[in-house]
């Protein structure tokens, strides 16, 4: 609703400065979109070097077949299962602690001490740099709890390390929510766990799923605590406990070690057309929803 | 919402039951005359490659066995051998004094030999020990004192603590004692500092005044290697000793081996050097 | 009924609590495994000791000190005034067909795994400084030298990939401006860019400064990209040609090979770059509060 009161006045808006412009606020406008088309190239030259290096030694052999001799050969069959395997892992455990933490700390949390202490603690998690999460996951999950190197340890590494983006976004998209909409619920007889369910959480499913893409492609790119926590091994996991190998650690192993130019430059390509895909597939449900709520 | 937690309960449960059924599949027995059961190896990015091809000849010769093989480091094969997350750790650099007392088996399985590489462009292609010890402390700071063009040396290493820096400085002398008998690495505080054998390469290969040091193995014609007294860097002449600098690759294991692990080794030790030849030093 | 919803309430706690336990856990672990040599070797000769070279028990971590904060600075004074002049573009002057594909691109760019970008910066980058930037910095200062391998290079790398956090948080924020101050803005007569600078960006402060801080975290504890690209020499930096080491980049390159002494000095890195998370929330939380006052 807060969107439409929006985009109804957008327009007079945009029209209004065009007469009154300065030269100043001309250059400044200049500036703004000179750097909106920056970022722009930034994200296509990136994108286009990897893909115009990587797509021609991507066939359908390099998806069906296991990578060989340490991945100069063959494909990336295991390599793609491990990656979906540990991704899922890692949302399942943490977006329903994600999602139950933001309503609590949006809906419930009254301003004292203690949430005043959660909220901190939530802050500097985010904050916690990756190889940080590498070295705790690896000597609590994988040695203190004996999970090994395996899909569970680096999927609850993982889940730890997204867990502050999921809340965060959750709790920003619940904010924007307005009170007359929760007032109009609780009015009606609605119980409080109602009127969030109800009505709260569906108007701020844009935002969720905003943090849940952040999530997946934080866990479909995190290198350094997945090789410390997932391992690396070449084999296709037959369960929970296996360890794996996900796209980014191969990459990151393939080129170091100066393996095959091929290989890195293809499997960075796939990599990187999965986050395209992921990214336009819930960017296709977000709007959907904004449509059904207009 | 109810259907939200249902269904991420029934996730929760999902995960604990694979997790069992994973458990069980691990405890697997090794059966009568054919051998099975699972190997965990890990340890040494640098002896990963090698541990790849080995297991693949050898879960080919048993079908029944799976190996998986992890990288880490040398540090983290001591580590995962002494604690038992790993059935046998690997290492690339020879096992600390300090921790000697972990009791840990140790196999030597190849030897590696270490290049010294530069720039393809660099005219400069035989350097004394000397020399290369000199460039490597800093004492050296330009190609014009060791005969090439007058260009402003960069030099390469790997990090601190790695199994390749530590047998290259040792064998350059570029650890030294110092006045109180104490061993002190000196390489310069100048060099780049790059974590691995295709790093260092990518560096040298992208950086025409550059020199640095890669396991043999790693050599391909994106940078030039340099003699070294007189002699290449060939696996001959590393075998045959006249090429100095070589560090050997370790299996580590810790207290009673099973069946799978002892038939494991032998086959490294015997047929697997074949394996070895092709790309490092056999022990054999 | 009440009943039920208590225990909803419990629930949502614990959720809400999962992050700071998880802090706490990793505090504790990592404390205990670095302060033995921090005690040993000193705070004050860990923190300004010059020379980094664990093999010669020489643990001077300054270089590493030295080299995340100039590499962070560089990304926040290029990322910044990016990030904020994107999240305006978005959400005040872009119309409603470029969002559309503007803001699905700022997300991809927070998709792309680090290890791609740090490919990038290793492959384009830093040759690009080598041969086409240090000739003309050669021609103001004769002496300059670089291998590309910089902080220049990182600083650069950095600043795109904390791009999306500033924009995404800056871009909420200023959305979540009540609307009612934009009009009465505009109806008094200012321009559509003086509202911006004088009434929709200081209302939007807390938020813009919270992007700053997420932002400066994720370049103070990025690890893949960096290793690749700043050369990871421990040596403090004398400009921004020269290569530095960070003390993440330190921490993941060293720890596999590291003996255990040498481990504990690298757990002792991590203290530091846990406490200086730390301070940086600690300054954040006290900004976002004044502004809340004023």
């Amino acid at each position: 609703m807060h969107v439409v009161g929006k985009l109804s006045v957008k327009k007079p808006i945009f029209n209004r400065p065009k007469k009154k412009t300065n030269i100043k606020e001309k250059i400044a406008y200049i500036c703004i979109y000179a750097v909106a088309l920056i970022t722009m190239l930034a994200l296509i030259s990136i994108i286009g070097y990897v893909l115009l290096n990587g797509i021609q030694h991507i066939n359908l052999e390099f998806f069906t077949q296991e990578p060989r001799s340490m991945g100069r050969k063959g494909g990336i069959f295991s390599i793609i299962v491990g990656t979906i395997y540990l991704t899922i892992v890692s949302i399942a455990i943490a977006t329903p602690i994600g999602i139950g933490a933001a309503i609590y700390l949006t809906e419930y949390a009254k301003e004292n001490k203690l949430i005043k202490i959660i909220r901190f603690g939530t802050e500097t998690l985010a904050g916690i740099p990756s190889i940080i999460f590498g070295l705790f996951g690896f000597v609590f999950f994988v040695i203190f709890l004996g999970f090994r190197w395996s899909i569970l340890s680096g999927g609850l590494t993982l889940a730890i390390m997204i867990l502050p983006t999921l809340i965060r976004t959750t709790e920003e998209s619940i904010k924007t929510v307005p009170n007359s909409l929760r007032e109009g619920s609780l009015a009606l007889g609605a119980t409080k766990w109602q009127t969030i369910v109800k009505v709260v959480l569906p108007s701020s499913i844009p935002g969720i799923l905003t943090g849940l893409i952040l999530g997946i492609g934080r866990a479909i790119g995190e290198t350094a605590a997945i090789m410390l926590t997932a391992g690396s091994s070449l084999g296709i996991p037959e369960s929970i406990m296996d360890p794996t190998r996900t796209m980014s650690v191969h990459v990151y192993l393939l080129a170091s070690e100066g393996l095959s130019k091929e290989k890195t430059f293809a499997t960075a390509s796939v990599l990187i057309i999965f986050v395209l895909i992921i990214n336009l597939s819930a960017n296709m449900v977000a709007n959907k929803y904004i449509k059904k709520l207009i | 919402m109810k259907k939200f937690l249902e269904i991420s309960l029934a996730l929760m449960l999902t995960i604990g039951l694979l997790g069992g059924c994973g458990a069980k599949e691990e405890a697997k027995v090794p059966e009568g005359s054919t051998l099975s059961g699972k190997i965990v190896i890990a340890g040494s990015t640098s002896v990963q490659p090698l541990s790849e091809e080995l297991a693949d000849a050898f879960t080919e010769k048993y079908p029944e066995v799976s190996i998986e093989v992890q990288g880490g480091g040398s540090s983290v094969g001591v580590k995962s051998a002494k604690e038992k997350i790993a059935d046998m750790g690997a290492s690339s650099r020879a096992v600390k004094e300090s921790e000697k007392e972990y009791g840990l088996t140790e196999y030597v399985i190849a030897k590696d030999g270490i290049a010294v590489v530069v720039n393809p462009s660099n005219k400069v292609d035989d350097l004394s020990l000397e020399q290369i010890k000199k460039i490597f402390t800093g004492a050296i700071t330009n190609w014009k004192e060791v005969g090439g063009a007058d260009k402003e040396i960069t030099v390469v290493s790997r990090e601190d603590g790695s199994g390749t820096r530590g047998a290259f400085v040792e064998i350059t002398k570029v650890l030294d004692e110092n006045g109180e008998g104490k061993k002190i690495d000196n390489t310069t505080k100048n060099a780049l500092v790059q974590p691995s054998t295709g790093a260092v390469k990518q560096t040298v290969a992208n950086t025409p005044d550059a020199i640095g040091y890669i396991s043999m193995g790693g050599m391909d014609d994106t940078v030039k290697d340099v003699k070294v007294e007189g002699v290449s860097a060939t696996e001959e002449n590393a075998k045959a000793g006249t090429y100095k600098i070589s560090r050997p690759f370790l299996y580590l294991t810790n207290g009673e081996e099973s069946e799978v692990v002892k038939k494991y080794m032998e086959f490294v030790l015997n047929e697997g050097q074949e394996i070895v030849k092709e790309e490092f030093i056999s022990v054999k | 009924m009440k009943i039920h919803e208590k225990i909803i309430e419990t629930i949502l706690f614990i959720c809400a609590a999962i992050a700071t336990l998880s802090v706490l856990l990793i505090t504790v672990f990592i404390f205990k495994e670095g302060l033995p040599v921090l005690k040993s070797y000193g705070v004050f000769n860990f923190i300004f000791g010059k020379t980094w070279s664990p093999t010669n028990e020489q643990f001077g971590a300054l270089p590493m000190i030295m080299g995340s904060i100039s590499v962070t600075l560089g990304a926040l004074v290029i990322g910044v005034p990016m990030g904020i002049a994107c999240a305006i573009f978005l959400a005040e002057i872009a119309p409603k067909s470029v969002v559309k594909i503007f803001k699905p691109a700022v997300e991809l760019l927070a998709g792309i795994p680090s290890v791609v970008y740090g490919f990038f910066g290793l492959a384009v980058v830093v040759p690009i400084i080598r041969t086409n930037i240090l000739p003309i910095i050669q021609k103001f200062n004769p002496d300059a030298n670089t291998s590309g391998y910089s902080i220049l290079g990182g600083a650069i790398i950095l600043a795109v990939m904390i791009l999306p956090t500033i924009v995404n948080i800056s871009e909420n924020a200023i959305k979540a401006v009540p609307f009612e101050y934009k009009q009465g803005s505009l109806a008094l007569g200012a321009s559509h860019f003086e509202t911006i600078t004088k009434v929709i960006i200081p209302a939007a402060k807390s938020g813009i400064i919270t992007s700053i801080v997420l932002g400066m975290g994720r370049a103070v504890g990025e690890t893949m990209a960096v290793i690749l690209i700043t050369g990871n020499m421990p040596k403090v930096p004398g400009s921004v040609l020269d290569s530095v080491a960070t003390l993440t980049g330190t921490i993941a390159m060293e720890m596999g090979y590291a003996g255990p002494m040498h481990q504990r000095a690298l757990f002792a890195t991590g203290i530091i770059l846990f406490v200086f998370i730390m301070m940086l929330n600690i300054i954040a939380s006290t900004t976002l509060k004044r502004v809340g006052r004023g």
